[in-house]
């Protein structure tokens, strides 16, 4: 075992002073490979995160949300609805929501505004995303008006700015009390515009589902699980259109790093005959190469993941935001929380560190296997 | 301690560039003493060499080595006793370039698992028989033909070998440079170590250090 260990640590001494020989070759293969690993670990980093993200985000909304339909569309909820999903069994709680869009002139900015119970939100006072309040120079106390779709004016005292840990989910809400909601926007008594459900046990939300289909022919009930689904959906669709887009260079990159690492040169042929020539087996020649491409693959893989890490967690993936978070007047400013998914990390490694090292090996093995003899020649 | 009986090599068998570079050769060489094989170029000495230094099989015949048949040993144990015994200057020195004196001499160590601290030691004490202490640390190609042919003997010893085989070892070498190199042949057999070279440099074959002489022609023996 010692003798084993000596002779691993003889050749791993001998690879870094090769390395340290061809310098400008190994440099440039070590960039280019640090790029490859950079690209497609801030893509799955950045993916990742955002999808982790979003099952955060969604975990705290209600499971199942009940729109009623009418020719296809999404209409009003009315009185009496309640009162029949209060029979169904497995429905732990239920609250009829009123929400709706306002579109802002002064800021080309759809807002959405929700109705809170008035111990939350007292009549005549909103609360206001943080986004929203800055993009409108909101602050507490300070008052402002909006004209409503039938043309009136209503004034508004701004209570209080949302958190703006909650800016991903609050950027553009505003908050107000029931009673002003309906009178802004002119809704009828007794209607809401969705119903939200809290079911305790999750596996019985899809037969939760199936029975509000029965009982509510007329409505369609929404799981967070599928909205999940879709969001997941949206990001994935995104990545992929990201490396598509980079496909040419990153395929650029893998056959600059493949035709760095295969190449070789008289010279290390040469080097070749000599150690073996000198007393250096077949399986040392190999091993050597392998130290070799191991200490540049990982090299590679760790510089280029944490420079990814470092890329999408401290400087917000500022090279593929624009692409993958998508777009909007009044945008959150979030961070994201570093998540990483293991398997992910296993699959760029296998897919960056084994292509490299078979790209090594084989074209060693074959000089290898020549007979010493040639050095003498 | 080194027999050969019918050896035979060919090169490129069967295709039409077939060449024949030894064609039946019976030797014996004894231990301890210095062979030279003497003959013009293409005669096969270099070829020969390489077969008892383990480098390459022969087509045919045998080559026993302290009794032992290693003509068709497979290659892993023909690297053993390669490593273990035989130590070899190549004409071009053949020295990795971009590594240290030191590190060259060292590498046929690696594979055996000595101690790194053991193979410099060693290194050190053949440095400073060699003369060339000095220019341990010097990269390779930054020293004279001189200093890289005892870099590439002391390459040779490092194993401690029994048998040394240096092929044309004063061609690139001038006539001080080559009378350097007879005095350190002298070593080798004052060391009991047998020594098998090929020259056709007459201050080698008929030097008062160099016990034997074999004639080579057309791959046959023509005077022993």
């Amino acid at each position: 075992m010692r003798i084993w260990l000596e002779k691993q640590r003889h050749l791993i001494d001998f690879t870094l002073a090769s390395l340290a020989r061809r310098k400008t070759k190994n440099i440039g293969l070590l960039v280019a490979y640090t790029l490859l690993v950079f690209v497609l670990a801030s893509l799955t980093l950045f993916t990742n995160a955002l999808r982790t993200e979003a099952t955060f985000v969604l975990a705290g909304s209600p499971e199942v949300i009940v729109q009623r339909m009418v020719a296809g569309r999404h209409d009003l909820i009315p009185p009496g609805y309640l009162d029949k999903i209060g029979r169904i069994r497995g429905v732990q709680k239920m609250e009829g929501r009123l929400w709706g869009y306002y579109y802002d002139p002064v800021l080309n900015a759809n807002y959405t505004f929700m109705a809170r119970p008035a111990e939350e939100v007292a009549s005549g006072t909103i609360m206001v995303g943080a986004a929203l309040a800055r993009e409108r120079g909101l602050d507490a106390h300070n008052t402002i008006s909006f004209r409503s779709y039938s043309g009136k004016l209503f004034t508004f005292e701004v209570a209080s700015v949302l958190s703006p840990d909650s800016e991903l989910l609050s950027a553009d809400l505003i908050l107000l009390s029931e009673e002003d909601f309906r009178s802004f926007f002119e809704y009828p008594a007794g209607h809401f515009t969705d119903i939200a459900l809290s079911v305790a046990n999750p596996q019985e939300v899809r037969n939760i589902a199936a029975k509000l289909s029965s009982a509510l022919p007329d409505s369609r009930p929404i799981l967070r699980e599928e909205v999940l689904r879709t969001y997941q959906s949206v990001f994935d669709w995104r990545e992929g259109i990201v490396l598509t887009v980079l496909a040419g260079a990153i395929l650029a990159f893998a056959i600059l790093a493949w035709e760095k690492a295969s190449g070789l040169s008289a010279e290390e042929k040469r080097e070749i005959g000599i150690l073996k020539a000198i007393g250096w087996e077949t399986g040392d020649v190999l091993r050597m190469k392998l130290w070799e491409g191991l200490l540049i693959s990982l090299t590679a893989f760790l510089l280029g993941f944490i420079g990814a890490y470092v890329h999408v967690f401290h400087f917000g993936a500022a090279v593929f935001e624009p692409v993958l978070k998508g777009w909007a007047v009044l945008y959150p400013r979030f961070t994201l929380l570093p998540a990483i998914d293991g398997l992910q990390v296993a699959t760029l490694f296998f897919f960056t560190v084994f292509p490299y090292t078979a790209a090594v090996l084989v074209p060693i093995w074959r000089a290898a296997i020549t007979d010493p003899d040639a050095v003498m020649r | 301690m080194i027999e050969l009986s019918e050896i035979k090599k060919a090169f490129n068998q069967g295709r039409p560039n077939e060449y024949w570079a030894l064609s039946g050769i019976d030797l014996t060489l004894e231990a301890g003493k210095v062979t030279a094989f003497r003959g013009p170029s293409g005669s096969g000495k270099t070829t020969l060499l390489t077969l008892v230094g383990c480098l390459a099989r022969p087509t045919s015949g045998r080559v026993r080595f302290k009794g032992q048949d290693i003509s068709g040993l497979p290659e892993r144990f023909l690297t053993e006793i390669r490593r273990q015994s035989f130590g070899f200057v190549f004409q071009q020195f053949n020295l990795i370039k971009g590594l240290s004196a030191l590190e060259n001499v060292i590498l046929p160590g690696f594979p055996t698992g000595r101690p790194r601290a053991e193979l410099i030691d060693a290194a050190e004490g053949l440095f400073e028989q060699l003369k060339l202490s000095h220019r341990r640390q010097a990269k390779v190609e930054w020293l004279s033909g001189g200093e890289q042919q005892r870099v590439a003997i002391a390459r040779a010893l490092i194993n401690d070998p029994e048998v040394i085989i240096a092929d044309e070892p004063t061609a690139n070498l001038d006539t001080a440079l080559s009378r350097e190199f007879m005095t350190i042949l002298e070593g080798f057999t004052a060391a009991g170590k047998t020594v098998l070279l090929t020259s056709h440099d007459p201050l080698v074959v008929e030097s008062s250090a160099v016990h034997r002489v074999v004639g080579m022609r057309d791959g046959k023996l023509v005077d022993q």
